[in-house]
């Protein structure tokens, strides 16, 4: 049989459907596509790709079962080491992990390792979730701050292994920025719901609306529970700190895709909390967020989104599929520009944004060359919103309320990258809020190593 | 779900609660909030803690209703639940003795003044209170503000209650008197801070303002609440709620404030006429 080339392309809503709705872009793959698919893997002896992914899953191992059309046990093979397969399966940026060292990639295109989890993710869900049996029980109390990818993973694990895990989440739904953050059309909410009933059918108990450093601080937690792992992602936006920045229409990614997605603000009036969507809008910044803030933005029915990014299409890091998707829709990229200043009218709204120019310089710490202003360049962008999408750095209210727990200059917490473990005794800590704002995929690969930490730690008193 | 205990109309459309939440009523300091969510469709908003039991593990909220949101929180009666109330946010007052305070407090302000006023109390302050509203029945908490005062002064807008005109009126009157005051603090509508702050400023006698913005989480997280205090960006939920009346510019606020008001009117709009049919259809 002759292996393609190609990956077996995905179905997908059409353009012109899509942007007009909120549903999910990526269809999945039916069985067909799927077997088809899975014939491509050569099961590698030496399993690049299981290298390659952040928390190990067994790639051969789960393609050559949906292979075999046991897609029960291929779904069981990704949950030994993935608690949130139909999220990976959707959100993880393959290219640069599993995928970019797949041994096919040398002759075409690497297998669709995230389409074919994803597929057997979705199947487990549509047919119920098996929850495995936890035989041991250990009487150790573990507190979860943050019910995000990070805290899931530990939760989903720890539990797995028989503690008492409890998670706590300041706002009123789980899932952090899977639920806040990633949008309806890249990540439905009805599989994230899903995830987090999976973490709760294991026996982890979820208390919404606590607030860690306000309602409850790390160290009253203390004295409850035998660890507590800190997972409370990057939450607080940056802003351009330049003049106008407070007109009214300026938003920071954060807040309008919680306004969309976690207060469902694209279904006001039938949903309470409202948001303004402009006519043209600029979105500055070049990561995924961008990309999600500039489509929900089109969905929301602005006539024109312009993604305004510094560096060139080469330097965006947000994951290809995404940019590719929003080109589709005609999101518009305006690269080489960097904002100077807002300009706003009587009322206090927006009406645009200066812009300099810029050209790339020497290469800086990242390797990407630094972009560098073009002087006299400066030019006048008439619009009447903006998504300032520029990255995030972790929330000060844990850090503020709690002794002797390192940080860095950044708000990011200081922790041992091998076991996880923080300055502070039995605390353990992971994902954006030590790495600032980075993939779902590493911070539950974060989680996994605190979870086995907090594990050993745990047995060893 | 947060059990609200007790309720009471305080004036035409401004109401108390007490709601149950131990955790915060243990928790809160003067100058903190909370923030709610009625119903699964709701929104979030902020308000301010009025006072708690920690015995009794209660908070007491007082609202005025202007809105969608704070009419429905205005029809829960006792034994009736609130989905979603987290807190105590916000940085708490700095309670010190200061020496002469004066706490000026407008409209549902007043509440929001009190728990200050009366920590301020406790640690030796001689307090001086201007409350006001638009007419008598406006003026909400007199009792409690004046077991609390060593003077008080009541303002109304029409001359039904205390003196005609404003508190910012009386306030001037204090300080031109030349009586040595340390610090003062102002709760209530964004334009009565305005106006305090600019009364005080030629006096340079330090002004705390408690400031009231459209927030989201509350937490720190959107940044919807920013405001220019200092020529300086601040989030009002994390680094305030309460500001060095003189740095902030309360023209930007105003502004930021009006951001959804017709999406606000239709709200309303449309709840009120859903109600109207529900009762029609009785």
């Amino acid at each position: 049989m002759v292996v393609s080339k190609l990956k077996t392309s995905s179905p997908e809503q059409s353009v012109e459907v899509r942007i007009k709705n909120f549903e999910e872009v990526a269809l999945g793959y039916t069985e067909d596509l799927a077997l088809q698919e899975a014939q491509r893997c050569l099961q590698c002896k030496d399993a690049p790709c299981i290298k390659g992914c952040p928390v190990n899953i067994d790639i051969p191992g789960f393609i050559k079962l949906i292979r075999e059309r046991n897609y029960n046990g291929a779904i069981k093979k990704i949950k030994e080491t993935n608690n949130l397969p139909a999220t990976t399966g959707r959100v993880c940026p393959q290219e640069t992990q599993c995928e970019a060292v797949c041994t096919l990639k040398k002759v075409g295109e690497p297998v669709a390792i995230g389409r074919l989890e994803r597929f057997v993710a979705d199947y487990e869900l549509n047919k119920g979730i098996e929850i495995p049996e936890i035989k041991t029980k250990v009487n150790k109390k573990v507190a979860v701050v943050g019910s995000g990818p990070a805290g899931l993973t530990v939760a989903g694990d720890l539990a797995k292994l028989g503690l008492e895990v409890s998670i706590l989440e300041a706002f009123h739904e789980p899932g952090g920025v899977l639920i806040y953050g990633i949008p309806e059309f890249r990540l439905p909410k009805r599989i994230v719901r899903a995830e987090v009933e999976y973490i709760r059918k294991l026996g982890v108990k979820i208390y919404t609306d606590v607030i860690i450093g306000k309602t409850v601080t790390i160290d009253e937690l203390l004295k409850e529970y035998d660890a507590i792992f800190i997972g409370a992602g990057a939450g607080a936006p940056q802003f351009l700190d330049i003049p106008g920045e407070n007109l009214i229409g300026i938003y920071s990614a954060n807040e309008f895709l919680t306004r969309v997605n976690l207060m469902k603000a694209y279904k006001f009036p039938e949903y309470d909390t409202p948001i303004k969507i402009g006519k043209v809008i600029g979105v500055i910044g070049g990561g995924n967020v961008a990309m999600d803030a500039a489509r929900t933005a089109l969905r929301l029915g602005a006539k024109e989104v312009n993604v305004l990014y510094r560096r060139t299409e080469k330097e965006m890091p947000a994951r290809y599929e995404e940019v590719v998707h929003a080109k589709e829709e005609g999101i518009k990229f305006k690269f080489l520009v960097s904002p100077v200043r807002f300009i706003g009218d009587e009322k206090g709204h927006v009406t645009g944004i200066e812009l300099q120019r810029m050209t790339l310089g020497e290469p800086d710490e990242s390797g990407r060359q630094r972009p560098v202003t073009i002087p006299g360049s400066n030019f006048i962008f008439p619009l009447d919103m903006v998504i300032v999408a520029v990255g995030t750095v972790p929330n000060p209210l844990i850090s503020r309320a709690t002794t002797d727990l390192f940080i860095n200059k950044n708000g990011t917490i200081i922790i041992d990258e091998s076991t996880g473990k923080t300055s502070k005794d039995r605390v353990f800590a992971g994902g954006d809020i030590v790495s600032g704002s980075a993939t779902v995929i590493s911070a539950m690969g974060a989680g996994k190593i605190a979870a086995k930490n907090i594990y050993e730690l745990l047995l060893v008193r | 779900m947060f059990d609200v205990l007790e309720k009471k109309i305080l004036a035409p459309g401004v109401k108390l609660i007490k709601v149950s939440a131990p955790i915060i009523a243990k928790k809160s300091l003067p100058g903190q909030f909370v923030i709610l969510r009625v119903t699964e469709n709701g929104e979030r908003i902020p308000l301010t803690i009025a006072d708690k039991d920690k015995e009794k593990g209660t908070i007491t909220i007082v609202f005025q209703e202007v809105g969608k949101t704070t009419k429905l929180l205005g029809r829960l009666e006792e034994n009736d639940k609130i989905l979603d109330l987290v807190g105590p946010l916000g940085n708490p007052t700095e309670i010190d003795n200061f020496g002469t305070v004066i706490g000026v407090g407008g409209g549902v302000g007043i509440a929001a003044l009190y728990p200050i006023l009366k920590a301020l109390k406790e640690t030796g302050n001689y307090v001086i209170s201007i409350i006001g509203g638009r007419s008598r029945d406006y003026v909400i908490f007199k009792d409690e503000i004046e077991k609390i005062s060593d003077e008080i002064y009541i303002t109304t807008d029409d001359g039904s209650l205390g003196r005609k005109g404003f508190v910012s009126d009386v306030l001037k009157e204090i300080l031109d008197s030349d009586k040595e005051i340390d610090r003062i603090w102002a709760v209530g509508p964004t334009i009565m801070m305005k106006v305090v702050s600019d009364v005080t400023r030629p006096f340079h006698i330090s002004t705390i303002v408690s400031l009231n913005p459209i927030m989201v989480d509350g937490t720190g997280m959107c940044g919807g609440c920013r405001v220019t205090v200092g020529g300086k960006n601040k989030f009002t939920c994390i680094d305030g709620p309460e500001f060095d009346g003189h740095l902030v510019d309360f023209d930007e606020l105003l502004l930021r404030l009006r951001t959804y008001k017709e999406e606000e009117t239709l709200a309303l709009k449309l709840f009120e006429e859903r109600e109207g049919e529900e009762i029609g259809s009785f």
